[in-house]
């Protein structure tokens, strides 16, 4: 049982140490690459701006944001929360038997439809649109 | 012989450390946010080390995705020069005694208490996704009422407030 729990999780580990070595080598690379004069280095003012989707930046990088993106934030984190509960449910909906499985069923549809009930409130009162 | 188990602690805690470190030393308060999501993952790491792997994904989801972000999006709301007072550091003294005083007794508290040193099984996910739903069926749907007052609660708090503006 324990074997097999880190034998799990030291996959997830193998995928996380790859996510860190990938961006860190690519980095590395470049940066020996232009120690040895391989990489061209001759930063513009247009190289080193902003890049943001190909438009031209109009403000400092710092500035206001809308009010509204933060009322879809909080929406965010409750919704996130609902979203932890499917997690032991789908993991352990396989393992049961037919009559129960059906009532676990019921169960969760019950807690998705009253947090659904939630977000038709929020649409209708116009949180998730722009004004 | 230090078993890999310990290594693997080390790692998790140092992120926690490293990551809490940077939350209060770092002058950026956005380098800040994301030192802390460090330190969130590396609790979620030694949650992991506890056999408590529901817990873990609890502070990855909720922790280092849900409340960092809410974080992020907080700060991009201010404006940079709302910060400005943020160097001015004339309660250092008072906050380098405040903490001290705690971390002793913190320390003390964990010196002073003897640790359980239980050689458990791991409840798996299986296991909780069970008792959640068969045992614990009634309080999981009132989780759900709950997270709907607060729902409610966050579109009628930001319309009000629209609506002072």
């Amino acid at each position: 049982m324990l074997d097999e729990y880190f034998k799990q999780y030291g996959i997830i580990a193998i995928f996380a140490a790859i996510a860190v070595a990938l961006p860190t080598a690519l980095m590395l690379i470049s940066w020996m690459l232009s120690m040895v004069k391989i990489r061209p280095n001759n930063p513009s003012e247009i190289k080193s701006s902003i890049y943001e989707c190909g438009f031209e930046t109009i403000t400092e990088r710092w500035n206001q944001f809308n009010f509204r993106y933060y009322s879809i934030a909080l929406l965010f984190v409750l919704f996130d929360v609902e979203v932890v509960f499917l997690f032991p449910w789908a993991v352990s909906f396989g393992m049961m038997s037919v009559e129960f499985g059906a009532f676990v069923m019921i169960e969760m549809l019950i807690f998705v439809g009253i947090l659904a009930l939630g977000w038709i409130y929020a649409w209708k009162k116009g949180s998730l649109e722009w004004s | 012989m230090i078993s890999i188990d310990l290594i693997l602690f080390f790692i998790a805690s140092s992120l926690v450390v490293g990551g809490g470190f940077l939350v209060v030393t770092v002058k950026n308060i956005v380098y800040a946010a994301f030192a802390l999501l460090v330190a969130m993952l590396g609790t979620a790491g030694i949650f992991l080390l506890a056999f408590a792997d529901f817990l873990a994904l609890v502070q990855i989801l909720i922790y280092g995705g849900a409340v960092v972000v809410v974080i992020l999006f907080a700060l991009m709301l201010t404006r940079l020069e709302d910060f400005k007072g943020l160097t001015d550091n004339s309660q250092k003294p008072l906050a380098v005694l405040v903490s001290l005083t705690v971390l002793t007794i913190m320390l003390y508290a964990i010196v002073a208490t003897a640790m359980p040193t239980s050689q458990g099984d791991a409840i798996s996910m299986i296991d909780l996704g069970v008792s959640l739903f068969q045992d614990w069926a009634i309080p999981f749907e009132v989780a759900s009422l709950v997270l709907l007052v607060a729902l409610i609660g966050a579109v009628v708090l930001v319309r009000q407030d629209e609506e002072g503006r």
